[in-house]
This record gives structure tokens, sequence and C-alpha cells, in this order.
């Protein structure tokens, strides 16, 4: 039962990750984007990371779908996308062969390890790796002052456009 | 966790990836590369929350998956607001064309 419910999670995750890339409005796109944040989340929570699901659940499928709506709406939807400069099936042998790649070096290093213990996000994070939480507020300041400094229009003086 | 499963997840992270690479090759839509970003960025997380699970310390995976998530977010933001102020100032969004535009 669990591998058909992994099963059927990924391979919809997949399916909507590819309709998202295909897809020629972007408006629709951002959709299928939204669908396969959904799947990725839930996969996450089945995995027993809860608090990881919730953020990419709120974050990925709430918070980036509105801003590229946004996006969508200040730019238009009619910005179709043109033929790609490299050809298709060059990039299906590079992914193709980049992934062969990875599976190769990184599955015969698998090994399922006995669990250490419930040691939850909270302490791990506050504990362990306080330096990521420094760099979390650090990013998250320099993405919101970096957003008012590009979306804010230039406020234009008279003088010295005049040149006194 | 079985094998099966634990073998059907690898595939689908693998999968998932080489949907966000394949895209990220082909695309030349700055919005739609931001999109295609996002999806590269869900493989990695889940494969990051996978390796911490199956090295018996969900804990840790969880704490660097929700940091990538943040640089992710952070990422998806300034990118739009580039590209939006890409599309006012040269009317386009095509990469390439951009970079043989002056202005």
């Amino acid at each position: 039962m669990e591998r058909i419910e992994y099963f059927l999670l990924l391979l919809g995750a997949v399916f909507f990750a590819y309709r998202a890339i295909v897809s020629t409005r972007i408006l629709v796109s951002t959709i299928y984007l939204a669908c396969v944040s959904a799947l990725v989340s839930v996969v996450l929570y089945l995995l027993g990371a809860t608090q990881v699901a919730v953020m990419e659940l709120s974050v990925g499928a709430g918070l980036v779908t509105v801003l590229l709506v946004y996006a969508v709406s200040v730019v238009g939807d009619d910005a179709l996308d043109p033929a790609s400069v490299i050809p298709k099936l060059l990039a299906l042998t590079v992914v193709g062969l980049a992934v062969f790649m990875i599976g190769w070096m990184v599955y015969p290093s698998i090994q399922v390890a006995e669990s250490k213990g419930p040691v939850d996000l909270a302490s791990v994070l506050w504990q362990t790796r306080v330096l990521d939480v420094w760099i979390q507020i650090v990013l998250i300041f320099s993405g919101v002052m970096g957003v008012l400094g590009l979306l804010s229009e230039r406020i234009r003086d008279p003088k010295k456009e005049v040149g006194l | 966790m079985n094998m099966t499963s634990l073998n059907i997840v690898l595939v689908g992270i693998a999968a998932l990836f080489g949907v966000g690479l394949y895209g990220l090759l082909i695309t030349r839509n700055l919005i739609k590369i931001v999109m295609v970003l996002q999806i590269l960025v869900k493989g990695v997380i889940l494969s990051l929350v996978f390796a911490g699970k199956l090295s018996g310390n969900l804990g840790l995976g969880q704490s660097i998956a929700a940091t990538v998530i943040v640089a992710d977010t952070i990422v998806a933001v300034v990118g739009l607001a580039l590209a939006v102020q890409v599309r006012r100032r040269f009317g386009t969004l095509d990469a390439p064309q951009i970079s043989t535009l002056k202005g």
C-alpha cells in the first residue's frame, strides 16, 4: 500500500512538472507548479518530515504561486516561450546522462541506517544548526529589501533632468 | 520503509530532478526559468529529507531542507522582480535577446 501511494504521488508530481515546462501559457504553468508543490508536500509528510511539508505547502503552493500570478499580471500572459536554443534531443541526452551518472554514483552507497531516536526539528535547528537560522534571517531581510528596491518606481527629479 | 518503496522514491526524485534540468536547458522565458528552478529545488528538498530519513537523522535533513526552502523562495522573489523590471525596460522576457540588447 505504501509503495502505491509513493508511486502515484511521485508520478503525478513528475507529470505536472513536465506539463508546467511544456505549457505555453505561464498562468497554466503556475497552476501545474502549485500542483507539483502540493504533491511533493504530501510525499514529505509521508516520509515523516511534517514541518517541512507544511513549509513546502504554504510557501511553494501558496506564496510562490501568488508571486507568479502577480508577475504574470504585470508582464501579461502573452509572453510565449520561444523555441529553445539547445536542440531538445541534445537536452534530453544531457539530462539522461546527468541522471544516470548521479544514480550510478549514489545508488551503491545507499544504506538504510537505524534511527537514532526521535530528534525533533526544533532542537536540531536551535542547537546544532544555529548558523542556518541566522542565514535564513539574513536571506529573508535581503529578499525583502531587494524586492522593495526592484519593484519601486524610480522617482524623477525634474531639476536633474533639465541639468539645474 | 521496504526496498521497493525506497527505489520508487529514489526514481521519483531522479525523475523530478531530470525534468527540472531539462526545463532549465530548453526554457528561454525568464519567468519560466524561475518556475523551472522551483521544480529542480523540489527534487533537492525531497532528496535531502529522504537522505535524512535513510541515515536515521530526519531532524537534520528537515533542518537543511527548511533552509533550502527559504533560500529558494528568496531566489524566486528576486528573480521575478528582476524579470518584471527587465520586461518594463526591454519589452521582452527572452533571455538570449536581452543579452544582445543595449539600453
